[in-house]
């Protein structure tokens, strides 16, 4: 087993940092002996299901649910004015003008969203209670539905809310420099509007919450597949009603998150409520159903972006106004993602006068929240594809193009025009790393020869920069920071308690190599806690990229602390200075290296206490609470290679290259994950996911059968490769890694497709890029911009466009 | 209503009364206490719940426990031969082949299948193979490489077991 990277019991030689070590986590996993929340059982627990609104907007006339209660095996069944106490669902952004409408834990007098729960069952078995919940039967009186974005804005719209006689829920500008200068000096404007699509995050585990009051100790655990269990502590403490000293959160193995669990919802306050109300342990599990319908969704923007351009492709400015889908109502940081995409619209490019109009607006539907990336790879999206625009319309070659407009290394750190100032990067570098590994110039040789076969070749480069680490506090809702408590028990095994509460990242195992290295030590002998509000000091917990870069730093910085107080220990038994002790392979050590004591003996030594400097103080525990002085903006290069059928729109992706920069690298292994998973999800979103209201509020595309989950055999191998550059934010010299692939892949398959089809006059096709959607745009781009026939017509529209298509590429052909 | 039923679960006569009803899915974790097996979709389209149905992989959410009565199941908790883990299980230690373990267990039976039917897949048979199983996190390349890994180990082990004989 040695040899595959687990620890061995010899250290000498060890720097774990930069090495592929298997996972710790996986022995449990791999054997299925882990728990995850659904796999908890109690004496006594009862089950709850909620029954859910088959409307996206209506009145309650009334609710009956006498024939539920009736059922034998039904303990209780709660409506909405039961739970009037609960709550409300909260929202963490606080800003001037922003609508906040009340958000109950169970929907009262209205329902605004599909899928909105109206009363809670709780049975002696699931199964019973979802009998019971088809008992339930409810009155509704279905109102006026909004579901389109621009509508909901005009004149003669219904209103989501009411009270407050608008859609608008915020508008938010960011500008810098002079925009309406650059636009009038501008040799050429390019436009393009641009829908990012709504997306469901899709966690493989939905979510699901256990809770258990104690009357007799006032003490409420909460179990719950989340990312944040200490923020969702206090929440669940002012949701209920109960000191937050008395409520207790455990996060037990969570099944991914990709940001739907960075949220505080309904469920998290009626199962701990329902707890305390029946003195029962309730567990409430998510169906994949209820995860489409009620687990917040991503993106969900309209954009209308503008590059103004210089002849030689020098960019000028870049404007962009933006619609944001906000849903009905805000879940914890909805009305900050499309403020994020605001933030990174300067890309990796020099450029002087960006102004960005972003308006959030209220619909019937489920709200958007953050989902891997959140609100940055919609920047990323805008900018990467107006570059590609703009230097088509230029006749540039996109690689050029960028090239002309990127920073050299040499002017960071470098502040954008917007105000946000990049840690560390070399652009080009990456980019030269990505056109050699992907064979750049044979793609673009392999594509010209192509269409004198009829053969469609399309690359796509996306360069992208994000900004990761999140964050410092000033910057964030809630606090940016995080906490890290080292322990080193008397037997020399170390503890760690990381307030970066993870869900599949792997920070056990990271954690554990960085403060090995520190420590001298095994990182078999560390063992990494998290996901317990009673054990783990307040933390904010693994979202935006941040898990390494803010929570392995606090660890690092704790465990930096320690070695202080160790060094001090050393030198008063060895006499000497405890500037002159060093630290490592399992020793410490007096200068010149005759003095020496076992790590095991100096740790004894300071439990046992016999012998200390004065003023020491006995044990060996440190906590360091990092605040990050800036956020950190890992980047890279993504390059894309794709064969379109142009007769059938189908795409053919194959090859895909990824250089991606994420500062330091403390697991290889780990980070290629991250890369690989992001890079399948931004994939995803460009070529197959797309959740689908229609105008009655329903989704249509609310299964695995609708909703296109890609799988092992839709993507080629991904070959992927790094460049080093250190963040100097932290002393780590890491970035972080979680979102990169999401963020550079999207724009780079779309890049390609379009790249693929510029000669048959396509300039742009909107997401996800399914063959008819292609095969529409191919059409409508050849019949000179006119609408292609409604798909129930496609059939005939087909025989006639490729005989269009055909005659329009012989044409074409030089 | 209830039936009785005897199923064999990782070698363990296991004995319920179960409504006929009961999904197998919800025998093996709420009757036999074995939450390895886990509820992703309960539709048949992800694939958390695949398990060994006399030797053949089958997603447990669409079998009915009665269906099961009387036949052998293998879960991912029957794999390890004491602490000795499988191939299969050591092949995504080693690559990295998960990240939050939610679908390893079923895609872990779905590569035991595969393996067992095709004992030297390509990496593109590979894909087709597990293409009923999602993932949302390794984007499938690690898994790839962790049922290649698998199906060397076994090989080799073949092979071995044939010399020895």
């Amino acid at each position: 087993m040695a040899k595959n990277g687990k620890a061995s019991s010899n250290s000498k030689a060890a720097h774990w940092v930069g090495k592929k070590l298997k996972r710790k986590e996986d022995p449990r996993l791999i054997q299925g002996i882990s728990h995850y929340t659904d796999d908890l059982k109690m004496a006594g627990m009862v089950y709850c299901v909620l029954v859910r609104s088959p409307h996206a907007h209506a009145e309650i006339k009334a609710i009956r649910t006498d024939a539920a209660r009736a059922l034998p095996g039904v303990v209780a069944v709660f409506t909405g004015e039961d739970t009037s106490a609960v709550g409300p669902v909260p929202c963490a952004m606080q800003m001037p003008d922003l609508k906040v409408p009340r958000h109950p834990v169970l929907g009262t007098g209205r329902v605004r969203y599909l899928g909105e729960p109206v009363a809670a069952i709780v049975a002696e078995d699931i199964y019973t209670a979802s009998d019971a919940a088809e008992l339930v039967e409810v009155d509704y009186e279905p109102l006026p539905v909004v579901t389109d974005m621009e509508k909901a804005l005009s004149s003669d719209t219904a209103y989501v809310h009411d009270q407050f006689k608008s859609n608008q829920a915020f508008t938010h500008t960011l500008k810098g420099g002079d925009i309406e200068t650059a636009f009038k000096k501008a040799d050429k404007v390019v436009s393009q509007r641009m829908i990012n699509q709504r997306l469901a995050p899709i966690a493989m585990e939905p979510r699901a919450v256990l809770a258990e009051y104690l009357p007799g100790e006032n003490r409420l655990t909460v179990w719950s597949s989340t990312q944040i269990p200490h923020l969702l502590k206090t929440q669940i403490s002012v949701m209920v009603g109960l000191p937050e000293t008395a409520v207790r959160v455990i996060t037990p193995e969570v099944g991914g998150g990709f940001g739907s669990k960075l949220n505080v919802y309904g469920e998290e306050g009626i199962v701990p409520w329902l707890s305390m109300k029946l003195s029962r342990p309730v567990k409430w599990n998510e169906g994949r159903r209820e995860n489409f319908l009620a687990t917040i969704h991503g993106r969900d923007t309209i954009n209308d972006v503008e590059l103004a351009l210089k002849k030689d492709g020098t960019i000028l400015g870049l404007r962009a106004r933006i619609l944001a889908d906000l849903g009905a109502y805000h879940q914890l940081l909805t009305p900050l993602i499309p403020q994020l995409t605001a933030l990174m619209h300067a890309g990796c490019y020099k450029i002087p006068a960006i102004r960005i109009d972003i308006v959030g607006v209220f619909t019937n539907k489920m709200s958007t929240d953050a989902y891997r990336g959140a609100g940055r790879p919609e920047a990323t999206y805008n900018v990467e594809r107006i570059m590609d625009i703009g230097a088509h319309e230029l006749g540039m070659d996109p690689v050029a193009f960028r090239q002309k407009n990127l920073p050299q290394p040499k002017e960071f750190p470098f502040t954008t025009i917007t105000g946000l100032t990049y840690d560390s990067a070399k652009y080009q570098e990456a980019l030269n790393k990505a056109l050699k590994l992907a064979g750049y110039d044979a793609l673009r040789k392999r594509q010209k020869a192509g269409l004198k076969n009829g053969k469609y070749y399309g690359v796509g480069v996306s360069t992208y920069v994000e900004i990761c680490a999140i964050g410092p506090s000033a910057a964030t809702p809630a606090g940016g920071w995080e906490s890290g408590t080292v322990r080193i028990e008397p037997t020399g095994k170390v503890t760690l308690l990381t307030g970066a509460s993870p869900h599949g990242q792997g920070e056990e195992t990271t954690f554990a190599q960085l403060i090995a290295d520190e420590l001298g030590i095994d990182p078999g002998d560390v063992n990494v806690i998290h996901g317990d509000t009673l054990a783990v000091p307040y933390g904010i917990g693994t979202f935006g990229s941040r898990g390494t870069a803010v929570g392995g730093t606090a660890a690092f910085m704790a465990t930096q602390k320690l070695k202080a107080k160790m060094s001090a220990l050393a030198a008063h038994l060895l006499g000497c200075k405890a500037a002159d002790i060093t630290i490592g392979r399992g020793r410490l050590s007096a200068k010149g290296g005759k003095k020496s004591i076992s790590f095991g003996e100096l740790v004894m030594a300071a439990y046992t206490a016999h012998s200390i400097p004065a003023g020491f103080e006995p044990g060996l525990e440190a906590t360091h609470f990092f605040e990050p002085p800036n956020f950190t903006f890992p980047f890279g290069t993504h390059i894309a290679s794709v064969e379109v059928d142009a007769e059938t729109g189908e795409v053919k992706i194959d090859k895909y290259v990824g250089v991606d920069d994420c500062g330091n690298v403390i697991n290889p292994l780990i980070v290629d994950g991250q890369i690989h998973g992001g890079i399948a999800q931004g994939m995803g979103q460009a070529m197959w996911e797309e959740l689908i209201y229609n105008e009655d509020g329903q989704l249509i595309t609310g299964s695995f059968m609708d909703y296109v989950i890609p799988k092992a055999h839709f993507f080629p191998e991904f070959t992927l490769d790094r460049t080093v550059t250190p963040s100097p934010v932290n002393p780590m010299g890491v970035k972080g890694v979680g979102e990169a692939g999401t963020i550079a892949s999207t724009p780079c398959m779309v890049n390609a497709v379009c790249d693929a089809l510029s000669s048959l006059g396509v300039r742009h096709i909107d997401m996800p890029l399914k063959p008819e959607r292609v095969w529409k745009a191919i059409t409508s781009a050849q019949s000179g911009g006119m609408e292609p026939l409604p798909p129930e017509l496609s059939s005939r529209a087909k025989r006639n466009s490729s005989e269009k298509a055909s005659k329009s590429s012989t044409r074409r052909r030089p | 209503m209830k039936k009785n039923v005897t199923i064999k679960v990782n070698g363990a006569d296991r004995r319920a009364a179960v409504e006929p009803r009961l999904l197998l899915v919800h025998f093996l974790r709420e009757v036999a206490g074995l939450t390895g097996t886990h509820v992703g979709c309960e539709t048949s389209l992800c694939g958390a719940c695949t398990v060994l149905l006399d030797g053949r992989a089958v997603k447990s959410c669409t079998v009915l426990a009665v269906q099961a009565d009387g036949r052998k199941v293998t879960t991912v908790e029957g794999l390890a031969d004491g602490d000795k883990l499988h191939p299969i299980q050591e092949g995504f230690w080693e690559e990295h082949g998960l990240q939050c373990g939610f679908c390893t267990p079923g895609m872990i039976m779905c590569s035991h299948d595969l393996l067992e039917h095709h004992p030297n897949p390509s990496d593109s048979e590979i894909r087709a193979g597990i293409n009923g199983n999602l993932c949302r996190c390794t984007g499938y390349q690690h898994i790839v490489a962790a049922v290649r890994n698998a199906s060397k180990k076994m090989s080799k082990r073949a092979t071995a077991r044939a010399g020895a004989r």
